[in-house]
């Protein structure tokens, strides 16, 4: 990027007054993104709703459950991308939020079920009654309210996120070694969640969702509102990273990533600040998770994988890292091609996307946004 | 017998309670008594190596002192006492009279009012100049205010100023990565400056700088004396020479000469383990 030299104006107008200011300036990338979210939430629920089934504009409503999972995942990228792209802490455990986050719809969506349920009982989730148990346990209770359930989307992923953050950068666990007790982390949370006496429905987890908030979850217009919100939370959460990003912070937290010890030694507490982006990242990733699991209509303990974790690393690479809108735009695409390619050659998934990270990291390392800007450059 | 040793030194009280001192670690910082920095009988060791055995040492508030010594006599880890990334086993360190650095972490030491510049020239490279600055500047270190915080004039005009001062008017818009080797020296200076410590520690200012950077950073040091308390840890002579009011020679972890340079140069012992080489 070229700066333009103006003799009279100072250095100084770079840096940006206060992060709410003109938050989008000079950021085309996320323009873009932001119009197309813009354009899929008026676009998309008219294909689908307005025009008829047999004309060709018509989008099946199995195609926007599929996009609103693909905005899910850009989510979950776009989180990983604020630690990852602006702090330097390599996540290889985000899943865990991102099922945490989707482990709390998905107990809201289990008790809105009610007395449909195989075995009718009016409170008990179906694997309560077939385990025997009496009552629900004190950790259900709350979640057949919405704005509990709501709440604790977030709540709980960003506690787990702060405690892990407190306990890791205040012991000034760094690089490596952060990454890997993330990954053990996320690993330690889902052989706990395979297990039934955690009361989270062990192997199964979480499924046969009949409806939320009163609309019946298989009807296509909740499937299209769920898409608008997923595309929604992608906006506004990209609009939440860029203000940290441009803000004081976000400039602080760069330079951690940087060099952190001359952080420290001009008076900041960086453990701090890595804590508190860490915790807003894993709110996120919770977030993107409770929007996941109503339209895929499952949450299990396979979520909580390692490799999941490992995935989401890969979409921000190949997308690119430290932009933000390339992260998002590499979870959409990566997931895309999946989608394509499992159509055909399902067993050769897993080589593909590892060779797509080495690629990547040996040719591209930018990813597609440097790519891109390369391009324009030369 | 232990127990008959250990109940008499607590029966003896000649001195009060350590619960019932003031906490040393509060208040602003008391140089009435002119120095602004006391490190008293300091030993630190590695390994049995001892990097400073028992330095005592002041520093008046105001001046401009160099500090020179063969290697390993521990400059760089007297700094680092200070700064408070290494503890000593003994001895005591006082910012003021009233501020113990003993007792407080990095952070607050930087906070205090502090600054170090380290050996090796550490900016942040993807950051603008402005930025680097704009980072560095004193005020509140806290997340939420970092997250609010604002740039005003007041902060601009600074930033501006700073910048005229180390030179790099013209330079604000670059990213410090990109800066030559003098330039980013300047630029932690800067730094520092930003900071407005009222004690700068120099680690090395001029190592690898051509002569014209040389008399630059000399004329930018000796021009922050007064204002601020700063001292310079130094290998070269002719540069020490060009801006030393008071050299101290460190030798093996203590003191072994202070005064003028010509007094320091005149003295047999210093003679004989660094400038006679």
């Amino acid at each position: 990027m070229t700066v333009k030299m103006t003799p009279s104006g100072s250095a100084t107008d770079l840096i940006p007054l206060a992060a709410h200011r003109r938050i989008l300036h000079g950021d085309l990338g996320g323009k873009i993104l932001l119009g197309l979210m813009a354009a899929l939430i008026v676009v998309v629920p008219i294909l689908n709703l307005a025009v008829p089934s047999d004309s060709p504009m018509h989008i099946s409503t199995y195609a926007v459950t599929l996009m609103g999972r693909y905005l899910c995942f850009a989510l979950l990228a776009l989180s990983l991308d604020l630690v990852w792209g602006y702090c330097g802490i390599l996540s290889l455990g985000h899943g865990a939020f991102f099922a945490l986050g989707g482990y709390a719809m998905g107990m809201y969506l289990m008790r809105q079920i009610g007395d449909r349920g195989v075995y009718g009982d009016p409170v008990l989730p179906d694997f309560m009654v077939f385990l025997g148990w009496e009552e629900l346990p004190w950790y259900w209770l709350g979640f057949d309210q919405f704005w509990f359930a709501a709440l604790m989307v977030l709540a709980v992923p960003g506690t787990l996120g702060f405690v892990f953050g407190w306990l890791a950068f205040r012991s000034r666990v760094t690089g490596v070694y952060l990454s890997i007790i993330s990954q053990a982390m996320t690993y330690a949370l889902m052989l706990a969640f395979f297990r039934n006496e955690m009361g989270f429905g062990g192997n199964n987890g979480l499924t046969d969702f009949k409806d939320i908030l009163g609309f019946s979850i298989s009807a296509p217009s909740t499937r299209v509102a769920l898409f608008v919100a997923s595309a929604l939370a992608l906006a506004l959460s990209y609009l939440i990273c860029r203000a940290i990003v441009r803000s004081r912070l976000g400039r602080v937290v760069t330079a951690v990533r940087d060099a952190e010890p001359r952080t420290r030694s001009i008076g900041y507490r960086t453990d701090r600040y890595k804590v508190w982006v860490w915790t807003v990242s894993a709110m996120l990733a919770g977030l993107a998770g409770a929007l996941y699991v109503p339209q895929v209509g499952i949450i299990n303990p396979s979520e909580f994988s390692p490799l999941n974790s490992i995935e989401a690393v890969v979409w921000v690479a190949v997308g690119g890292r430290g932009t933000l809108f390339g992260a998002a735009l590499g979870g959409a695409l990566v997931n895309y091609a999946q989608t394509l390619l499992t159509a055909w050659l399902a067993e050769l998934w897993l080589f593909v996307l590892g060779g797509l990270f080495v690629a990547v990291t040996l040719f591209f390392p930018r990813g597609l946004v440097g790519l891109l800007r390369r391009r324009e450059g030369s | 017998m232990q127990w008959l040793d250990d109940t008499r030194a607590f029966m003896r009280r000649d001195q009060v309670f350590d619960i019932v001192r003031p906490v040393a670690s509060s208040g602003r910082v008391d140089t009435r008594h002119g120095p602004i920095l006391y490190l008293e009988d300091v030993t630190v060791s590695f390994d049995g190596f001892r990097a400073l055995d028992a330095l005592t040492l002041y520093i008046d508030d105001g001046e401009l002192r160099c500090i020179i010594g063969p290697n390993g006599a521990g400059k760089s880890t007297m700094m680092d006492v200070i700064t408070g990334r290494t503890r000593p086993d003994n001895g005591g360190a006082w910012f003021g009279q009233r501020l113990d650095l003993l007792r407080m972490d990095e952070t607050e030491i930087a906070q205090a009012g502090i600054g170090r510049k380290f050996q090796k020239p550490t900016v942040f490279p993807r950051h603008r100049v402005v930025e680097n600055l704009e980072l560095a500047m004193a005020g509140p270190r806290g997340v939420w205010s970092a997250l609010t915080a604002r740039l005003d004039r007041s902060t601009r005009e600074r930033i501006d100023e700073v910048l005229e001062e180390i030179g790099l008017a013209d330079q604000g818009r670059a990213l410090a990565g990109q800066l030559s080797h003098g330039q980013k020296q300047w630029l932690e200076i800067g730094m520092l400056l930003m900071q407005n410590p009222r004690v700068l520690l120099v680690d090395e200012p001029v190592a690898g700088m051509t002569h014209q950077e040389m008399d630059r950073t000399a004329e930018l040091l000796t021009r922050l004396a007064g204002r601020h308390s700063v001292v310079v840890v130094e290998h070269d002579m002719e540069f020490v020479r060009s801006i030393a009011r008071k050299v101290t020679v460190l030798h093996q972890g203590s003191v072994l000469a202070e005064g003028s340079m010509e007094e320091v140069q005149s003295d047999p012992r210093v003679i004989e383990v660094y400038l006679g080489e």
